[in-house]
């Protein structure tokens, strides 16, 4: 679309005339100048982010956000958003438009080289799934040779799904469309007999937009591993490390039992671990280049990974996710922080 | 020179000399400019570790696209893929310029109708449609599509081997047979043959006054010719004719409702800006001549075209131009209702390689030549058509 292209323009701009500090230098000192994260999210994925009717987000992706925030402000509300499609998020990044991106992006290893992107640590282990009208009959993935496939561009969704249907020697008919509510809209008008993408935001759509979910189903087969994660723009180690440990901050805090809700009476606890977590022996936030209270204050005012979780697209939300791979390490989950020391 | 110039002053008072002065440093000033571009351009994508330059071009793309003109599959290169966008823009702004034009030139002479209902509707149309932002209309016709039409299993049937589906229309196609292949060149030779036949009636009507039917001779010979090489070829009669399987339906040729919402949305809107160029071209040829050339007894469809179009047209190639162009520029918004044009497939690439600036490069160099050669035609074609002075 024009305002695309424009977007596209804008970046090759920004890249032509802007110096290092627009781009890549101290993102954490331009932060605080402005008083601000600025955050860039999804056009609206209820359970990842979504914005109510007042214009506050809520959503997975956005508490990673929240929680960088409130690392660096001491506040989870300054944060700003930027709602993005799977095709605007790279460029807004690289442009510097945006801070952080945290928008379901599943980290592979050209967007971490190639596309001048780092990674911060997975916040939601995905892989990518089909959805079907029932009528349809379909039981398995195997048996959908010669569908018509509905898919947004400039993902890795699309990649995938040539990928499998290449490997299994099937034909397929693509519909790619950028715009999520065309592209829902075709859907659920029968113009595709599939639509295809991470599992997760596959029941968030099922769930929230199907005029009766039930008249759909998720096939059983998951097609790939999408991890998905905030990024940063590589060059400024400084900002980096900030989002990588305010994400493992969450995850170690719910390891130790610290929630939003005992925080206060941990903050007191003999725990030497829980002492350095929280700030009450002091090194970590200085480590950080951030106040000490920086972990205390992403639980307090964001809560830990596992609340983040259940408040987000746990089994009591529409989405009912189970935690599954996203368990702690400890529950036989992947969520595993290194040591906080 | 002069024989009365200047005595030799200093150079600094000298114009001449003046003027290639700042022509020289201004030159200068761009050059260095893009330099200091370039070279910014390289040094920040360095340090934010972004892939720059065009190898990408030769690797593996790995997404599909939904119609292409050409083989094409994942396994294909990313040059590839742009050539299958760049041929669907050109498809859809060849076809949707060709269906424009008619559509204007019939809303433009029916809104100078003298019947009332007739111009009352042409003007209802023109002030409609194109006070409407083409972008919502594209999005109107490609919901009207998906939601009006059923799915492939109860597919409207309206012809024998048609079927209107929310996948498409699906019409039989030609069998597989090389005869196909001689009509084709059948049809061509007839088309030169018609050129030759219309050149030889107007030669002869110009020495000797007789008239020739050229149209009915032309249609003969269209006609004609291809079904001979048919005949010869032994008639062959199988069709590729589209039947359900599965999940869609097989066989014949398919036209995508993206296809179709592109089309109609870019041929409607356009057709609106065409027609009131049309009438103002008509409007501008004064009512005299046409009274003239009555009076000498001409046919009105013989005054039309001798001595009205003629004039009209000087008036209504120009800004016809412009309209080709900004129809060709409005494809790119195919984008947005999933048809596989050049922006579509160039921003997929940006994308999955993350070269903004290399993919924006192509984009912008593959619609300024296409313009600059549709602006190079109409200057021909304008030139042609201008009035002759005697
Ligand atoms: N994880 C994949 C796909 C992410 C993606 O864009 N998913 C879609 C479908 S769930 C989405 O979030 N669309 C919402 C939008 O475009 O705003 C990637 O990083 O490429």
């Amino acid at each position: 679309m024009k305002t695309k292209i424009i977007a596209a323009i804008g970046t090759a701009l920004a890249i032509a005339f802007g110096g290092g500090a627009a781009s890549a230098g101290p993102t954490l000192n331009a932060v605080k100048q402005k008083g601000f994260v600025q955050c860039g999210v999804n056009t609206g994925l209820p359970g990842f982010s979504n914005p109510d009717s007042q214009g506050n987000w809520t959503g997975l992706d956005v508490d990673v956000c929240r929680a960088v925030a409130a690392a660096i402000f001491g506040d989870a509300k300054a944060v700003r958003f930027t709602p993005l499609s799977a095709q605007q998020r790279f460029t807004a990044l690289q442009s510097g438009e945006i801070d952080i991106l945290s928008r379901n992006t599943t980290w592979t290893l050209t967007r971490d080289t190639s596309l001048g992107l780092n990674f911060a640590p997975t916040t939601f282990y995905d892989g990518q799934g089909f959805m079907v009208p029932k009528a349809l009959g379909v039981k398995s993935a195997t048996e959908l040779n010669g569908a018509t496939v509905c898919v947004q561009p400039g993902t890795t969704t699309e990649l995938n799904l040539a990928d499998y249907f290449r490997a299994k020697g099937m034909q397929f008919n693509p519909v790619v469309i950028e715009s999520f509510d065309e592209v829902n809209a075709a859907f659920f008008a029968g113009r595709c007999d599939v639509y295809t993408t991470d599992a997760s935001g596959m029941a968030s759509i099922r769930s929230t937009l199907a005029a009766n979910p039930d008249d759909y189903i998720i096939l059983p087969e998951l097609i790939s591993k999408e991890p998905l994660g905030p990024a940063v723009r590589h060059g400024d180690d400084e900002f980096f490390d900030i989002v990588k440990w305010a994400v493992y901050a969450s995850i170690e805090a719910e390891e130790k039992g610290i929630s939003s809700a005992n925080v206060d009476e941990m903050v007191k606890s003999q725990d030497p671990t829980v002492q350095r977590l929280l700030g009450s022996n002091p090194g970590m936030g200085q480590a950080l280049g951030l106040d000490e209270k920086w972990a205390y204050n992403i639980v307090k005012l964001v809560g830990n990974y596992g609340e983040i979780f259940e408040r987000n697209v746990g089994v009591k939300t529409s989405l009912k996710l189970e935690r599954g791979p996203n368990g702690l390490w400890t529950n036989g989950g992947l969520m595993y922080a290194p040591p906080i020391r | 020179m002069p024989a009365n110039k200047a005595p030799r002053g200093s150079l600094i008072n000298d114009p001449a000399a003046r003027a290639i002065f700042f022509q020289i440093l201004v030159l200068g000033g761009v050059l260095l400019l893009g330099w200091y571009l370039v070279s910014n351009v390289m040094e920040n994508l360095a340090r934010q570790n972004i892939a720059t330059g065009f190898s990408f071009l030769d690797r593996e793309a790995s997404f599909a696209i939904g119609e292409s003109m050409i083989a094409y599959s994942p396994a294909n290169s990313y040059s590839q893929a742009l050539l299958v966008g760049f041929l669907n823009t050109i498809k859809v702004a060849v076809l949707g310029i060709i269906l424009a034009t008619v559509l204007g030139t019939i809303i433009g002479i029916a809104r100078l109708s003298s019947n009332f209902l007739v111009a009352k509707l042409a003007s209802a149309y023109v002030e409609v449609i194109r006070n409407i932002p083409v972008l919502l209309q594209l999005f109107f016709w490609y919901a009207v599509i998906g939601e009006s039409l059923p799915g492939p299993r109860e597919a409207l049937n309206p012809l024998p081997g048609v079927f209107l589906s929310n996948r498409g229309m699906r019409v039989p196609a030609l069998g597989d047979d090389p005869i196909w292949v001689w009509v084709g060149v059948a049809f061509l030779v007839a088309v030169v043959a018609v050129w030759f036949v219309a050149r030889w009636a107007r030669k002869r009507q110009e020495a000797t006054g007789q008239q020739f039917h050229t149209v009915l001779a032309s249609i003969g010979i269209l006609v004609a010719l291809p079904l001979l090489a048919w005949l010869l070829g032994g008639a062959p009669t199988a069709l590729d004719i589209p039947a359900l399987q599965g999940f869609n339906f097989r066989g014949g040729t398919s036209v995508s409702p993206e296809f179709a919402a592109l089309l109609l949305g870019l041929v409607v809107y356009t057709a609106s800006f065409i027609a009131e160029i049309v009438r103002s071209g008509i409007r501008s040829v004064n009512w005299g001549q046409t009274e003239a050339a009555s009076a000498l007894g001409l046919h009105r469809g013989t005054v039309l075209r001798l001595v009205v179009l003629p004039q009209a047209l000087r008036i209504i190639v120009p800004p016809t131009t412009s309209q080709y162009l900004n129809l060709t520029k409005n494809s790119s918004l195919a984008v947005a209702i999933g048809y596989p044009d050049l922006v579509s497939v160039a921003n997929t690439t940006l994308n999955q390689t993350g070269q903004a600036i290399e993919a924006v490069s192509i984009m912008m160099a593959v619609y300024l030549t296409i313009s600059l050669g549709i602006s190079l035609f109409m200057n021909w074609y304008n030139k042609r058509i201008a009035l002759v002075e005697r």
